[in-house]
């Protein structure tokens, strides 16, 4: 990758700005596209993000120096010209654009097209000529459903449940899948509980004025028995741990694209997968990428070798970037 | 069908057993008798010949999602499944359908000998009009292998429970060479039948494996010792003057081992036999590779008869002079089928022998010595039990001889698929020839998910060239790899081929100049090949 943004060993790199975007290692400034770990790391000196991501960012990385800006607000870095633009991935997500002398790049971040709801802004397309997407979903078998109807297998899953006495416990990503998960779902069905992590996310978010049903905070005092016909929300690192001891009688359910695919629906060994994801299907990512009128587009993570060969046959001068962003989101949080 | 996709997908979206036998009998209750006999009949892989050849049905269905054959192919590779892989890339359903499952079978056997554009015409109108459970299914009719979970142990439990007769007694009736053509429910499953059918085999009994604390398994008096022989496990059957040969896979392969029409002479009618189907030179048994190359034909040509003549070495007797002789304690039907042996006098029939030992430690120094006679390692079968069902916990136990290692270096990586479709789980793996590598095997298994995730990252950190979905990387992760065997062979670089090779464990202790080279695995394939 080279031209206005570049491959650096701590990541994304704006040589004409002297900024990174998402860094992995830490350097002097960091442009943060959205406060999952990992694109938001610890150890930068000064950090940039929409204001929406930085309770968040506080809550995980504790007292950073970080500046926060609207969407399409313009800033300038060094004679460089920056600024957000929604990407519908979870609260506060960006894209983010750079322009310098007449050229325009765009880091996707992670993103999400179509269907929204108010826990966060929809995702824009931005001009550019050079875009840099993800491709967590990027193969043709990754086809999203309505969010109309996969909450109401969600609702009828957990009714179901409810009218036999028993808990639905979903496990779902605490910042972004959750709050995907309390909007869509019907609350008149039974009381909501959730584990310390998600609680945590959702008081933050909460304080900085999310609007959602209420939920209850799981902790030591609960017994056995004691929680009947709820839903419990919990991070997918709780699964199998002596803490879901307490939730019993229960079925589990997954909440993530990947429970698209039969296979892997077996190897997390839960009773139902639903497929909801904070990532755009392949449907999602080929129309976003035509909506950029970029003609050069370097992809990250994800598919990246398999959706990069499929751009360059539809005529996009696509690469692969190699990247340190995945899947591991938020493997630390179960204790807290 | 609508139903029958709901049964699988009711199947596939629940780990519990319990939960299962009571979709399987829900189904059961709910469907006309032909296609609980179809059902029945899938799940113990009587699926009707094959009638479209997988590379069309690929064709067709990247030309319905407007997609390249190569993303098509890369996307397979992923999902791991043609079937799935299919019903996830296809447009949504434009229409119904509301057919049996017996109906768009017969549609389907009806289709298998038409011309290829009436195939296309109606595989790709099924598609438009089934949702992607619906499917789903559907290609699995065509394509085969209906893994979802339900062993026949559960089947044959839901059907019990359906018809309240006894597992046993149905687990018998459910063998042998009946199709939903040549009988009905009622007469499979409900009808008493004293005639039957000639070719019917019992169901195999099947040992679990036992590791080094066999003399917890009390007194060595109390066991009969036998060779685990390394061939095909089979059954051959005499009855109404016809010679059946099944295999543990519950597949007739009478026609593959015309060897055991001698039988018709040498062993009299009312006769089955528990064995392992070897071949053999009339001295000791040959190695498995030897057999390997009889299995996947059809036909049986001269040549192949005087290089790899198969013989059965019998291990148990099932049936004699007609009669059901499972439940005689092991010693009484090891005596029944010495004497059937001894009687029948015929080269082809061999008998596997007792082998006695004073102790548990001379056994295993004994059980040492296996892969020189051939044989996998040991079989324990308590003297006074009875012949039972399936794997069983108890009275019968393999005990297998230890695999051979070799430490390698892993050279390239493909993504896996299935389980594993994000992760590059995937290996080749070489030994030093020299100053080279030469990549000898490939293996899948044997880490843990926490190990396959950081290779994974090694390998994405480490990738010095990419092929499609291969990726060579930096030659330093050394891993010890298990086997089960080894023979010569041409199609390999390396010259030899292994048998069940997994990874045993990663050496972190090693570097890569610490792995064994070529000559090492040479001198190997001297000793065992
Ligand atoms: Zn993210
Ligand atoms: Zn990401």
């Amino acid at each position: 990758m080279t031209g206005l943004l570049s491959y650096k060993a701590q990541g994304i790199y704006c040589e004409a700005g002297d900024f990174f975007i998402d860094p992995w290692r830490p350097v002097d400034k960091a442009l943060i596209t959205h406060a999952h770990a990992d694109h938001s790391r610890w150890g930068m000196k000064r950090y940039l993000a929409h204001h929406r991501s930085i309770p968040v960012m506080r809550h995980r990385l504790g007292e950073i120096n970080v500046s926060g800006v609207e969407y399409e607000e313009e800033v300038n870095i060094n004679g460089v010209k920056v600024s957000f633009h929604p990407a519908g991935h979870i609260i506060g997500s960006s894209q983010i654009r750079v322009e310098h002398k007449g050229e325009v790049w765009v880091v996707s971040g992670d993103y999400r097209t179509g269907e929204s709801d108010h826990t966060c802004a929809p995702f824009e397309p931005v001009k550019c000529h050079a875009f840099i997407t993800e491709s967590t979903f990027g193969l043709p078998i990754f086809r999203w459903q309505t969010n109309e109807s996969l909450f109401a297998d969600m609702n009828a899953w957990w009714s179901s449940l409810a009218r036999n006495k028993k808990n639905a416990v979903l496990f779902a990503y605490s910042l972004g899948k959750a709050q995907r998960v309390l909007a869509g779902v019907d609350p008149s069905i039974g009381p909501i509980f959730t584990h310390g992590a998600v609680e945590n996310t959702n008081e933050v978010l909460r304080t900085d004025g999310m609007i959602l049903p209420e939920t209850t905070r799981i902790t030591q005092e609960h017994k056995s028995g004691d929680i009947k016909g709820a839903l419990i929300i919990a991070p997918p690192s709780a699964m199998g741990t002596p803490w879901m001891k307490r939730l019993q009688p229960y079925e589990t359910a997954i909440a993530s694209g990947w429970m698209q695919v039969r296979g892997m629906r077996r190897r997390r060994n839960a009773d139902k997968g639903f497929v909801l994801s904070d990532h755009a299907d392949w449907e999602g990512l080929n129309h976003a990428i035509a909506e950029t009128g970029a003609e050069r587009i370097y992809v990250t993570h994800g598919y990246s070798d398999i959706y990069s060969k499929y751009l360059s046959e539809q005529g996009y001068d696509a690469r692969v970037v190699e990247t340190e962003y995945g899947e591991e989101h938020e493997e630390k949080e179960a204790n807290t | 069908m609508k139903r029958f996709a709901e049964l699988i997908s009711e199947l596939d979206s629940t780990t519990k057993t319990t939960k299962r036998l009571a979709a399987l009998k829900r189904y059961f209750v709910e469907v006309p008798d032909q296609d609980k006999l179809w059902c029945i009949a899938l799940m113990t892989h009587r699926r009707p010949k094959r009638p479209v050849k997988t590379t069309l049905l690929r064709e067709w269905a990247a030309e319905e999602a407007g997609i390249a054959t190569w993303l098509f192919e890369d996307t397979y590779h992923i999902v791991g499944d043609l079937a799935e892989t299919i019903a996830l890339v296809l447009p949504n359903a434009t229409d119904q359908s509301s057919k049996s499952l017996t109906q768009t079978i017969q549609d389907l056997i009806a289709i298998t000998g038409a011309k290829e554009e009436e195939k296309e015409r109606f595989v790709k109108a099924s598609w438009r009009q089934l949702d992607k459970n619906g499917r789903f299914v559907f290609n699995k009719l065509i394509t085969g292998g209906f893994r979802i979970g339900v062993s026949s142990k559960n089947l044959t439990k839901a059907l019990a429970d359906y018809t309240g007769q006894d597992v046993n007694v149905l687990a018998h009736r459910l063998m042998g060479n009946w199709t939903p053509d040549t009988t009905t429910f009622e007469e499979l499953i409900l009808q008493e039948d004293p005639d039957g059918d000639a070719s019917k085999p019992y169901p195999f009994y099947l040992a679990y494996a036992v590791n080094d604390e066999v003399s917890e398994l009390g007194a060595i008096e109390d066991w009969i010792v036998e060779d685990k022989w390394d061939g095909i496990r089979g059954q051959v059957i005499r009855r109404k003057g016809e010679i059946f040969v099944w295999s543990r896979g519950e597949e007739l392969v009478t026609d593959k081992y015309p060897e055991f029409q001698s039988f018709m002479d040498s062993v009299p009618d009312g006769t089955v036999i528990d064995g392992e189907i070897i071949c053999h030179d009339g001295d000791k048994p040959m190695s498995f590779g030897v057999l390997q190359t009889r299995i996947g034909r059809k036909a049986v040509s001269k040549k192949t008869l005087k290089e790899a003549p198969v013989k059965l070495i019998a291990y148990d007797i099932l049936e004699h002079e007609g009669k059901d002789v499972r439940d005689l304690p092991q010693a009484e039907r090891r005596k029944l089928l010495e004497s059937v042996v001894e009687e029948a006098d015929d080269p082809t029939l061999l008998i596997s022998a007792v082998i006695q030992m004073q102790s548990w430690e001379e056994l295993a120094s004994f059980r040492a010595l296996a892969r020189e006679r051939h044989s996998e390692g040991l079989m324990l079968k308590r003297a006074n039990k009875p012949y039972k069902i399936g794997r069983k916990r108890g009275d019968w136990w393999k005990w297998k001889l230890d695999p051979l290692t070799i430490d390698a270096v892993l050279i390239y990586a493909m993504r896996g698929h299935g389980r594993r479709a994000n992760l590059y789980t995937d290996y080749t793996f070489a030994v030093w020839n020299g100053e080279q590598l030469v990549p000898f095997t490939k293996a899948y298994s044997g880490l843990t998910d926490k190990e396959f995730a950081r290779v994974d990252a090694f390998v994405k950190k480490n990738t010095l060239e990419r092929f499609g979905p291969v990726r060579s990387v930096q030659p330093e992760l050394v891993f010890e790899i298990a086997f089960e065997g080894i023979r010569a062979s041409t199609r390999h670089k390396s010259g030899i081929a292994l048998r069940f090779p997994r990874m045993a464990r990663w050496r972190e202790d090693k570097k890569a100049d610490e792995a064994n080279t070529l000559d090492d695995l040479k001198e190997m394939l001297d000793l065992y090949g």
